[in-house]
């Protein structure tokens, strides 16, 4: 059986708005809602951003000075669940995967448009639920794991709305991810092959089975803390009889598989920039698609190392320490065909490639403390200290925002046909660099000499190492100014980008830019060799 | 099920953008129930570990009723090929006889509920009464919230199927097939789920 697809129809053109205003009108352009995705979720992070400063403003000092603790566990559970949830998650799948499959798969839009639409207008209402709760009857403030017996027995509105609100979220990427399947692996014009395919359609359709396998665990146990708070059950509450590991076990099935949800897509991102800015193709591409493999197989069975501390009983220690010790193989393929594939290029120094840069300098520093922390002794002596706080914001700023940002000037001129500027580009990235840096390495520091997490008080001694942090976290907001005037003045009278102004090979600039609503007038073109720079066309296959 | 069909069609009218494309609603709904499935999963791994770990105290052990939910299981199973019988006979154009085996679907769906409600203003224990009962009811509640869904959609396109050029006929299966596939899928979860809950 068939269906037709008639874009005018689908799309109702007609009765879109023109211009920039259907950028803010339910529309079910994969591109219109690509652009959704990423301008929501940057409002988000604003906000998250904001919550982190008022955090590290309040760690400038010992006391707790700037706001009152029960307000700072709220801003710290907001904090970590607006930028995991609303930024981060919907930005690297949602925005680039809707924006970019499409073409990647030579499809005019994605398999299911409407579920699209609805997957993205599901994320603005519950997030500002989530905002709101901290203005109505105080926000939830167990932190962005939610653990019980502290999530059961804190003031409990906020909480709820912390739980319906992650639920909806949960939702949405679970459409998400069904539609990036189905694309994917469906939609692809005739001729061409899987393994032909542009390596971020690979991470997607790993993200995308990491979505569909691990979140609907995550949606099961909120559901069953809801009944704890709401019903009075005991599932998670040992005066009752319930057992809290068990919610740890569950929560971390997720979880931990979301650390991938939030880096594969950075992963795929990240492959195709760096071989248009260095002119040479992608190396290793097949060792590329099994390591993206390896790590969902792998990432969904490690995610116990996160409870080492939770009376875990010796024999499920080693197998997870040895299983999270694996992923280090795949990651490290990735890592050194990242390198190879800038060995000896013809490297444009761009904010692009910058931020690309930073992304393998900063993950090589993440990665390792990683494979640290998956080591028991280690992470026992470590464990809720700085050094974890270090370790993952390594991995998800310095890796996965650094990817969007990289992304946001990679295909600037693709969606808006300006060019961003690459002065403001490359101040935007020396502020953010060394900012986060400043930040985030003392803490490595403060974690081994024993500074909890997740506390507004703390020792004395740990004063000066905690201005050098927050000045770090200064001037990584302060990076957000040149940014926004970048994308404000380019908006408005960039220099004209052209169809194709990186001469990259990848389908999505085989059109105009910004395209049309078809992507395409006509036939889709089949890209034979996605990578193969550095070569004459006749040489080409 | 001859939704997911391999062959792919292509066409092209010359300039204009009008492509008909492979139907992978069928390919979308499997992706969801697997999903869905990892959700009872998820349920089940808590309920066997707390029955492994967490010992209930020897006067809050329950005997559960086997007689209903035996009951319940054959039901979902004679259920299953009932609506067999109406997609078997909607092929052949028989909409009135597949229309009744579609509404005597949905009515053992109904009886199904209906024990399924007797068996909980007959148990002995209630929602908060200790551990067991809590994950007893939020596991069978969530089965049941299944069974409802799936019972309104089975008479929603039983009514679509009355209706004359309606979007129900032999052309148009992929309403029928849907509903099917997910009756099918809530009945083996039914099975693990009595295996689970009531023999082990």
């Amino acid at each position: 059986m068939t269906i037709s697809i008639d874009p005018q129809k689908t799309n109702n053109e007609s009765l879109q708005p023109k211009g920039w205003l259907r950028y803010f009108s339910f529309s079910l352009d994969h591109k219109v809602i690509g652009i959704q995705y990423l301008v929501c979720g940057f409002l988000f992070y604003l906000i998250g951003g904001t919550l982190a400063s008022a955090i590290r403003i309040e760690l400038a000092s010992p006391m707790s000075d700037f706001m009152p603790r029960d307000v700072y566990n709220q801003v710290l559970t907001l904090h970590g669940t607006i930028m995991i949830f609303l930024w981060i998650v919907p930005v690297v799948n949602g925005a680039f995967g809707n924006y970019l499959i499409p073409f990647y798969v030579g499809a005019r839009d994605m398999a299911f448009p409407r579920l699209n639409a609805v997957a993205f207008w599901l994320i603005p209402p519950s997030g500002l639920m989530l905002v709101a709760s901290y203005f109505v009857e105080g926000a939830a403030q167990a932190g962005w794991t939610a653990y019980p017996p502290l999530s059961i027995t804190t003031p409990q509105s906020g909480q709820i709305i912390w739980i319906m609100s992650v639920l909806l979220l949960g939702g949405s990427s679970i459409f998400g991810g069904i539609n990036f399947i189905a694309t994917i692996i469906k939609l692809r014009r005739p001729g061409l092959k899987l393994m032909r395919l542009p390596m971020y359609c690979w991470a997607m359709l790993g993200t995308s089975l990491l979505v569909v396998l691990s979140t609907p665990v995550l949606a099961g146990t909120l559901i069953l803390l809801s009944f704890d708070i709401i019903a009075n059950t005991g599932f998670f509450n040992p005066v009752l009889g319930g057992n809290v590991v068990v919610y740890q076990h569950l929560f971390w099935f997720y979880s931990h598989p979301a650390v991938y949800i939030m880096v594969l897509p950075a992963f795929g991102l990240v492959s195709e920039i760096l071989p248009v800015h260095a002119r040479k193709p992608l190396f290793g591409y097949t060792t590329m698609v099994f390591s993206i493999m390896g790590i969902v197989v792998l990432g969904l069975v490690v995610w116990a190392h996160h409870m080492f501390t939770s009376g875990t009983p010796p024999w499920m220690r080693l197998f997870f320490t040895i299983a999270t010790a694996f992923i280090a193989v795949p990651t490290g393929i990735k890592f050194f065909n990242w390198v190879a594939t800038l060995w000896g290029g013809k490297i444009s120094i761009n904010s692009a490639m910058l931020f690309s840069c930073g992304f393998i300098i900063n993950f090589v520093f993440g990665g390792i403390t990683g494979v640290a922390l998956a080591q028991v002794p280690f992470d026992i002596h470590v464990h809720d200290t700085y050094f974890v706080v270090a370790h993952f914001h390594y991995i998800v700023y310095g890796g996965t925002v650094f990817i969007i940002f990289s992304s946001i000037y990679h295909w600037f001129p693709k969606v808006t046909g300006k060019m961003l500027n690459e002065k403001l580009g490359i101040l935007h990235f020396a502020i953010t660099f060394i900012g986060f840096n400043l930040c985030f390495a003392p803490q490595h520091w403060l974690g081994l000499n024993g500074m909890p997490r997740r506390v507004a008080e703390y020792d004395p001694q740990f004063q000066f190492v905690n201005q050098i942090s927050s000045l770090g976290a200064l001037l990584m907001a302060i990076s957000t100014i040149p940014f926004l005037i970048n994308v404000f003045l380019s908006v408005r009278n960039g220099k004209d980008a052209g169809d194709n102004p990186w001469n990259a090979l990848t389908p999505e600039w085989l059109t105009s830019s910004p395209p049309p609503v078809e992507n395409w007038e006509g036939e889709a073109p089949l890209v034979e060799e996605p990578y193969g720079y550095g070569k004459e066309i006749s040489e080409r296959k | 099920m001859t939704t997911l069909d391999s062959s792919k069609e292509i066409q092209k009218n010359n300039s204009e953008v009008n492509e008909t494309h492979e139907d992978f609603r069928m390919f979308g709904l499997i992706t969801f129930l697997i999903a869905d499935g990892m959700t009872f999963a998820g349920f089940f791994a808590a309920y066997l570990t707390y029955k492994a770990v967490n010992p209930l105290p020897d006067g809050a052990i329950y005997e559960l009723e086997l007689p209903i939910p035996t009951f319940n299981t054959i039901l979902l199973l004679v259920s299953s090929a009932t609506f067999h019988k109406a997609g078997k006979a909607l092929l052949k154009d028989k909409n009135s006889e597949s229309q009744k085996w579609l509404f005597f679907t949905a009515f053992l769906g109904i009886i199904f509920l209906i024990c399924q409600l007797f068996e909980y203003f007959h148990l002995p224990f209630g929602l908060t009464d200790n551990l067991f009962a809590s994950t007893f009811y939020a596991l069978t509640g969530f089965h049941g919230l299944h069974v409802t869904l799936g019972t309104l959609m089975i008479l929603i396109i039983t009514w679509q199927s009355r209706i004359k050029g309606g979007r129900l006929t032999s052309q148009n299966m992929f309403p029928l097939e849907a509903v099917e596939l997910y009756w099918h899928f809530v009945d083996g979860i039914w099975v693990i789920l009595f295996i689970i809950l009531y023999l082990l």
